[in-house]
């Protein structure tokens, strides 16, 4: 047998083990790239082979939380595509402009800069008071640096001109505090947020939620996978409510698609319609009037 | 001697494609493409540096230059012969074992995103010797390791000369890990994936 082959087989049993040891499941996840990230940690941790790291994790809990925190891709910026966000800003901020209060679920949020960018976009637009935003991960590090909400100063010029590409309107240093080589969050913009740690692969669902961000973590999962989030997300977003994919994502194959109308294809911009019972169809409310096809 | 003489590795049959280009690699690049035909046999798969200035593979796509269909690789998508695939700016593009596309945001490898290694290596891990990896003209080290690793699995490693680049340098670091089994003008690396694809594997 080829020592790839050989690789597969302890990738398995890995997963296997994290899933029935720690109810971490990444039965689903992609398996070239999580293949990569296991020989990344595997060469961080100073076993040889994967095998005797799942010897290790099997018995010592600190080994398998380094493993599970070295296995999720946190990579991530604030404003990331700015066309993205000068398009929420246009096609669904207008739309929660009419709702006096609304949810908001960023899924997959990583250390924050993505849940931050939207709220900043919220405050600007008037509309941060409304929103109770749920910013989740299943990456416990990330989360913490994710509330805290401090970042490397020098990133900032970078950040900067994102946010005047997204359509920015005033001055994004407003939005921290630059301390020695940090740049802090302005509190204000924390008050709404709630930071919560949780699994896309094994916790349930939000309800009623009007926004949902989940950018850059599907291309990650299989497809049994991605259709069970967009199952969950289906479930938890209102009539109407909006689901944002990362800039190489689509609904395009999976199974809830025809649920969606891609308000705008190139940016991800998906809005939920409304259920389609017999009451609805006999009695077209005033939503449901133009509703596009 | 004709090239295509000094070694009959064209007649292996292969069954994938993978090119890596950075700084100066468009030129040769284009040469390459313009030399295979629409129905080439197998799928060609390309990851280009490029600076963010700089007009994505997109300019390929408009110019019509080829005769071969290129597009961008989507996540998901299962490779194609007569397919010339571009990893898009900023992500990550490998194969999966059911031979599709996979993309990911994970940290950039040496400095770059997509990054030629990534390709190179999770590619040869799938296709094992039936991969031929070509590297062109750059300024930096990517595709060195990953075109070892599609030696190392018995596929056929090709290098453009680097006395033809306008950045040797990516070339030379390949050559410097590499038995090349061939060094090549880009006309000829163009004529030699003509010839393989004669020679190509059906799977
Ligand atoms: C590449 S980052 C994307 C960050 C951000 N959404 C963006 O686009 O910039 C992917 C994030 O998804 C998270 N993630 C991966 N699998 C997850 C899961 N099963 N449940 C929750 N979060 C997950 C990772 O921890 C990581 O923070």
């Amino acid at each position: 047998m080829k020592n790839d082959e050989i690789e597969r087989i302890e990738v398995e049993l890995l997963v296997d083990a994290l899933h029935r040891r720690y109810g971490y499941d990444f039965r689903h996840y992609a398996r070239a790239s999580l293949r990569r990230r296991l020989r990344h940690a595997l060469a961080k941790s100073g076993y040889k082979r994967l095998s005797e790291l799942l010897d290790a994790l099997l018995w010592d809990e600190n080994v398998a939380h380094t493993l599970i925190a070295n296995l999720s891709v946190t990579v991530t910026e604030m404003f990331r595509d700015p066309s993205f966000y000068q398009a929420v800003r246009k096609k669904i901020l207008p739309y929660l402009g009419t709702y006096p209060f609304f949810k908001v679920w960023v899924a997959g949020c990583a250390t924050g800069e993505e849940v931050y960018s939207l709220a900043i976009l919220l405050y600007e637009e008037g509309l941060y008071e409304r929103a109770k935003l749920f910013a989740t991960d299943f990456n416990e590090t990330a989360l913490k640096q994710a509330k805290d909400g401090i970042y490397p100063l020098k990133d900032m010029r970078q950040h900067t001109s994102s946010y005047q590409k997204a359509g920015g309107q005033g001055s994004f240093s407003d939005y921290y505090h630059a301390d020695y080589q940090s740049a802090i969050i302005n509190p204000a913009l924390k008050t709404n947020i709630t930071f919560a740690n949780h699994n896309l692969a094994t916790d349930g669902i939000f309800s009623d939620v009007q926004l949902i961000f989940c950018r850059n973590v599907l291309i990650y999962f299989d497809r049994v996978l991605q259709n069970w989030v967009l199952n969950n997300f289906t479930q938890s977003l209102g009539n109407g409510g909006f689901l944002c994919l990362g800039n190489k994502e689509s609904l395009d194959a999976l199974e809830r698609r025809g649920e969606y109308a891609a308000i705008d294809a190139v940016e991800r911009i998906y809005q939920k319609r409304p259920a389609t019972g017999p009451l609805q169809t006999s009695t077209p409310g005033p939503k449901s009037a133009g509703w596009p096809a | 001697m004709n090239f295509l003489e000094s070694s009959n590795r064209w007649s292996d049959g292969y069954a994938a494609v993978v090119i890596g280009a950075s700084a100066g690699g468009t030129a040769p690049l284009s040469a390459i493409l313009q030399a295979l035909p629409a129905n080439y046999s197998l799928p060609v798969i390309v990851v280009q540096h490029l600076h963010p200035q700089q007009e994505g593979p997109a300019i390929f796509y408009k110019s019509k230059c080829c005769q071969i269909n290129l597009k961008e690789a989507a996540e998901k998508e299962a490779l194609l012969a007569g397919w010339v695939y571009f990893a898009p700016p900023n992500y990550h593009l490998l194969v999966e074992d059911d031979r599709s596309f996979a993309l990911s945001v994970d940290p950039k490898v040496n400095y770059s995103r997509p990054s030629i290694d990534v390709l190179f290596e999770s590619a040869s891990e799938v296709y094992g010797a039936l991969l031929v990896g070509v590297v062109l003209s750059g300024a930096n080290d990517d595709g060195a390791n990953g075109l070892k690793a599609i030696q190392e699995r018995g596929g056929l490693a090709v290098v453009q000369d680097p006395a033809s680049a306008e950045m040797p340098y990516m070339p030379q670091a390949a050559l410097a890990v590499v038995q090349a089994d061939y060094t090549l003008l880009p006309e000829q690396i163009g004529a030699l994936l003509c010839k393989i694809g004669e020679h190509a594997r059906k799977v």
